[in-house]
């Protein structure tokens, strides 16, 4: 009984401790980054390549040139697992902190702190998810989603499609679904879509997949099966992904006529199908592979040296250079901010403008390491988006390749749609609309 | 010694049926209101009020909801989350339909919808007992789940249901914009008051008809208690309190939420919160919910302290670890909760210095 | 008003046709499909079953209500993934997950079931939970947070369809090799359990300590013997349960929520009951994937997360302790 005893006595201690915790402790000698990730629970397949990304781009320039103009980078991750309660804890102990930037990699943990953003004068930046019409920068002065969003892609694979049907009048009585995740991020793009379904008269089916039984999909795939939709998106993440491929493969459905989100063509999700998934095409805004000056010093100055946890196999992976891409915006904000404000340590608000008045160019990604990695990204005070082009890769049976050209959305039917769902939100949020010159 | 009511004589009946008869309990709980009411919101940080007390008072009320079903009545329920939700996408619904409402009235009348909801998902329990009841109210819980992220309607065809801003006597009390500190207020009125009001609830007539279906049914049907309505009020006055508190959990804590965070986890951790606290026990479900909240908070933030220079990902592999051991471990010391180990730190200070 | 009513008895009537009406016409138009969903039915009782009758084995004998039997699912099949990726020969990698969940059994018994001998059994279930916490924690620091994909070929599983029926119905039905093993082996697995359980000394001491444990003991029988055991039993069965779920997607800590499917089976058939878990996994996994395919029209998608259980809620009503369960006797 004793050390029952003692053990309640350590943990009541602890109890009466607890409140210490979350002292504020501002990092004054270098710029704060906080990083949302999970490598862990359901979708830590598809979340450790992003967080590698992220913290070895970091580290390099931390090694290599002493941080950003002089200024070191503090990274801390906070494991959330993609739980969105966890994320807010994480969210609410890293602000504290001096946080310049939260790239929370969460749809879920995204809405959940969008609201707070204002107030704590932080930006979030999330890269290709998160809250569509957050797009617009005048409801949402502190969230960027740059370089696209899932209702421009969604209105890419309808271009997409419509160049292969030959033409947007052949789209009238096609049938195009979209197999998604049941979760806030998986039905993002349904409104642009039922849009686009209404304008060119092609019939939209949705196919949704709970989370808790994503492993699980004969069901979905016998409905598709059922309706044979002549096209098929998706819009999937973590395990859901190489189940429905394997799914598609049970069925026979024609694998070049399913398209799947960026979120849904990583490595990881295709190698176990390998040569049955050839054809396979998936939505991408970067590179593939790791035919870029950048990577040879990432071998050099980053791998196997703590705190990296990278296998040098996983360089050029999709969401590890996903993760490349999204420190790379991080940085060149931050560079940015500082060409204004000093080259000082940048808060929030700083780091804020220069989010919104990035400018990177071809030749600045050449300087990178990265000629041609992306394309040159630059938004706007309304436009936080940026109207970026997003090609189609195709899965050619052991990698990936590029498959077709940079394709526009249309922003004449999305804008319109987030302005008017900006405004909506902003009516029940009580959201102040700030004026842009 | 410290805690001996030897002398403390009562002259009255009123004196007699107090909620807490004896002196030193009174000043216990005078302390405890006065640190409760002005300690804490004056010296807390942000994170300390919002991570950890906010969470643990609306806990609370989620606890206290599901010990006066589980604890007092005996029916064993794992669709706490899915009434939660009731109640959060009601309020949510009716804060965006009726923008003039009153915010505190909207948060009643969520209650009252979750409490609806409740007595449907209820019924079964006159012929379900034991884990047949709890696996058959699992169908509440997925069948809530479903239908609020079916249909489009309790959600205004958005991905999330917001906690829209409203104020309280021109103080911002909820939303994002609301101070830690107000939120932290409304909080611990709702819980102040509805603690009370289930204390006295379980001392009353409906609690003694609620035990004595717990202890043995048909006994209890036989000396004249009706088991429907007395069922049916628990489930109803358990749902009451859980709606409540998930209407408190999106307007003062997630500001933004999917409606599937209340899944059936949420069930799990307040099941553990009146069992780790104590069935039965009006305290315990305080003392379970400060645990259930704590643990993992104090968990997620001890490498940092400590120094240890462990990933974020192993760390996070340990906290599951350590969360359950802790809870097979408690379990193990003292099942009937932390309330009884309380009960037992009483029966030490009585007799404290001089044990016989 | 009364154009109020109207909308509200059309749409009753869409709804009721929709529910009772329509899905004859979906038949009568595909009716390969019918046979389709029925057999994917089936195949998914399977897998239902597999689960339900761990949670019955342990049940039966000890009284606890496993909540951890899903992890022990994923802890199964991914030391088995985890061995062959090794490189141990696949026959070696099975041996080495049996004698894992043995340990994993011992160390239960030692650790959970022992000291919280006659406790009430909500006590149990909580504990179980907390067991299942630590099992989470723990596995992924063995095994790594990514899920796996299961190497059939090493472990000689078919993986492939055949195509059957085409000329009668139309379009072909297709059927799993995969379904095929995993019925075929659930069977034999079932054969082996029943004959143990009825047949061998050690298969009726279990019953007797499951009927009633106090006079078990006064007649000799070693309770945590019988406990390890049947720990040990259902930890074989999860081993089985995983390679099988497994190989449907992949093997990972995500598959250990699928559990939560087997609970309508466990209530169906009755937690006592091994035929039970068997048969009910049967008609939940029919239910359920009829429901979700007929009923999209009327109901939307996902109507399978909730369906099982309304089915099995409905049998309890009319019989409280599920199709198989013992019979619950009141005593004053």
């Amino acid at each position: 009984m004793t050390f029952k005893r003692s053990a309640l006595g350590l943990i009541a201690a602890a109890a009466i401790v607890a409140p210490t915790i979350g002292a504020a402790q501002a990092a004054q000698d270098g710029i704060y980054i906080p990083l949302l990730t999970y490598r862990t629970g359901p979708f830590a397949d598809s979340g450790t390549p992003i967080a590698n990304g992220l913290n070895d781009y970091f580290q390099l320039l931390n090694t290599r040139d002493g941080g950003i103009n002089g200024v070191k980078l503090i990274v801390e991750e906070c494991e959330t697992g993609y739980k969105t309660d966890v994320g807010v804890e994480c969210y609410e102990r890293t602000k504290t902190k001096g946080a310049v930037v939260y790239n929370p990699y969460s749809t879920g943990i995204t809405n959940a702190i969008i609201p707070k953003t204002p107030d704590d004068k932080i930006p979030v930046l999330s890269m290709g998810y998160g809250l569509t019409p957050a797009a617009d920068g005048r409801v949402f002065p502190w969230v960027f989603n740059m370089p696209t969003t899932y209702w421009s892609q969604a209105s890419v694979f309808v271009k997409y499609v419509a160049q292969q049907e030959g033409g947007f009048d052949k789209l009238k009585g096609k049938k195009i679904g979209l197999i998604h995740l049941d979760h806030p991020y998986g039905k993002e793009p349904i409104p642009t879509l039922q849009k686009l379904a209404g304008m060119y008269g092609f019939e939209f089916v949705t196919y949704p997949v709970p989370p808790k039984t994503m492993q699980d999909q004969r069901s979905t795939w016998e409905k598709i099966d059922d309706d044979a939709p002549d096209w098929l998106f998706m819009w999937g993440w973590g395990a859901m992904n190489p189940t429905a491929i394997k799914g598609a493969i049970d069925v026979d459905y024609p694998m070049d006529h399913f398209i799947g989100v960026w979120w849904s063509g990583n490595e990881s999700d295709v190698r176990d199908s390998g040569k049955k998934a050839e054809g396979y095409l998936a939505g991408e805004f970067h590179g593939v592979g790791d035919d870029w000056p950048l990577f040879d010093e990432i071998r050099k100055y980053v791998i196997g040296k703590s705190p990296s946890q990278t296998p040098e196999s996983m360089l050029g992976e999709t969401l590890y250079n996903r993760g490349i891409m999204n420190a790379v915006i991080v940085a060149e904000a931050i560079r940015t901010a500082m060409g204004k404000f000093g080259n000082k340590v940048i808060n929030g608000e700083e780091m804020r403008w220069g989010l919104e008045n990035i400018n990177l160019t071809a030749a600045r990604l050449k300087e990178l390491g990265l000629e041609g990695f992306t394309i040159p990204i630059r938004v706007s005070c309304e436009d936080h988006e940026g109207n970026h082009p997003v090609y189609l890769k195709r899965w050619d049976g052991s990698k990936w390749v590029k498959h077709s050209d940079w394709i526009s959305p249309m922003r004449n039917v999305v804008r319109p749609l987030i302005e008017a769902e900006a405004k909506k939100l902003a009516e029940e949020r009580h959201l102040p609309i700030r004026e842009c010159k | 010694m410290i805690y001996r009511e030897a002398g403390q004589f009562k002259t009255s009946y009123a004196a007699d049926q107090a909620i807490f008869p004896i002196l030193q309990d009174r000043i216990a709980v005078a302390i405890m209101m006065v640190v409760a009411l002005v300690v804490i919101p004056m010296f807390g940080s942000d994170y300390f009020l919002e991570i950890i007390m906010i969470n643990v008072l609306f806990f609370s009320l989620a606890a206290i909801g599901l010990n006066l079903l589980t604890g007092y009545t005996g029916q064993i329920s794992l669709g706490t989350g899915g009434f939660m939700a009731v109640g959060a996408v009601s309020s949510y619904k009716m804060a965006i339909l009726f923008p003039d409402l009153n915010i505190i009235l909207i948060f009643l009348l969520s209650g009252l919808f979750a409490a609806a909801v409740g007595i449907l998902f209820g019924l079964p329990s006159l012929r379900i007992k034991g884990f047949y009841l709890a696996v058959a109210t699992l169908a509440a819980q997925f069948f809530l789940d479903w239908l609020f992220l079916r249909v489009d309607w309790f959600t205004n065809a958005s991905t999330a249901i917001e906690g829209v801003p409203r104020s309280l006597f021109g103080v911002t009390i909820t939303g994002p914009a609301a101070t830690p500190v107000a939120k932290y207020y409304v909080a611990l009125g709702f819980v102040l008051v509805f603690a009370l009001i289930a204390k006295n609830l379980v001392r009353s007539q409906v609690g003694r008809a609620w035990m004595a279906i717990r202890d043995m049914d048909i006994a209890a049907e036989i000396i004249g208690i009706r088991p429907l309505r007395t069922k049916l009020l628990a489930f109803a006055i358990s749902s009451f309190y859980c709606g409540i508190a998930g209407s408190l959990m999106l307007f003062l804590f997630y500001d933004s939420a999917e409606p599937d965070l209340f899944d059936i986890n949420l069930s799990f951790k307040v099941l553990f919160m009146i069992i780790i606290g104590g069935l039965g026990s009006i305290l315990g479900s305080f003392l379970g919910a400060a645990f259930i909240v704590t643990i993992p908070v104090i968990l997620t933030n001890a490498p940092d302290l400590l120094g240890l220079p462990i990933s974020s990902e192993l760390a996070k592999h340990l906290e599951f670890m350590i969360f359950g051991a802790l809870i097979i471990f408690f379990l193990i010391v003292e099942p009937h909760g932390l309330a009884r180990l309380w009960q037992i730190a009483k029966e030490k200070l009585r007799q404290w210095p001089f044990p016989y | 008003m009364e154009a109020v009513g109207l909308d509200v008895l059309t749409w009753m009537v869409d709804f009721l046709s929709g529910l009772f009406v329509d899905p004859f016409f979906a038949v009568a138009r595909r009716p390969d499909k019918l046979v389709q969903i029925l057999i994917q039915g089936v195949s998914a009782g399977v897998m239902y079953s597999l689960i339900a009758l761990g949670f019955v084995l342990i049940f039966k004998a000890s009284g606890v209500f496993n909540f951890a039997q899903g992890i022990m699912v994923v802890f199964a099949g991914l030391s088995v993934v985890v061995l062959i990726e090794a490189g141990v020969p696949a026959i070696l990698a099975i041996a080495g997950a049996v004698v894992v969940m043995i340990v994993m059994a011992f160390a239960i018994e030692r650790l959970v079931l022992r000291p919280l001998v006659n406790q009430d059994g909500i006590i149990l279930f909580m504990a179980t939970i907390g067991l299942a916490f630590f099992l989470e924690g723990f596995g992924q620091i063995i095994f790594g947070a990514d899920p796996k994909p299961v190497p059939v070929d090493a472990l000689m599983i078919p993986d492939g369809k055949i195509k059957v029926l085409g000329g009668l119905l139309g379009k072909p039905v297709r059927i799993y090799e995969l379904d095929l093993t995993a019925a075929g082996f659930g069977a034999l697995m079932v054969a082996a359990i029943i004959v143990f359980l009825n047949r061998t000394k050690i298969g009726r001491a279990l019953r007797a300590v499951a009927d009633d444990n106090q006079a078990a003991l006064s007649v000799g029988i070693p309770l945590r013997t019988i406990w390890v055991l049947v720990w040990s039993l259902a930890g074989i069965v999860a081993i089985f349960a995983g390679v099988m779920w497994g190989a449907q997607s992949q093997a990972g800590f995500s598959l250990a929520v699928l559990a939560l499917k087997a609970l309508p089976v466990l209530i169906l058939g009755g937690f006592t009951s091994v035929p039970g878990a068997i048969i009910g996994g049967t008609i939940i996994g029919v239910g359920e994937k009829l429901g979700e395919f007929y009923w999209r029209g009327v109901m939307g998608d996902g109507v399978e997360q909730w369906l099982g259980y309304v089915i099995a809620l409905i049998v309890l009503l009319v019989r409280p302790q599920g199709l198989f369960g013992e019979k619950i006797i009141e005593r004053i």
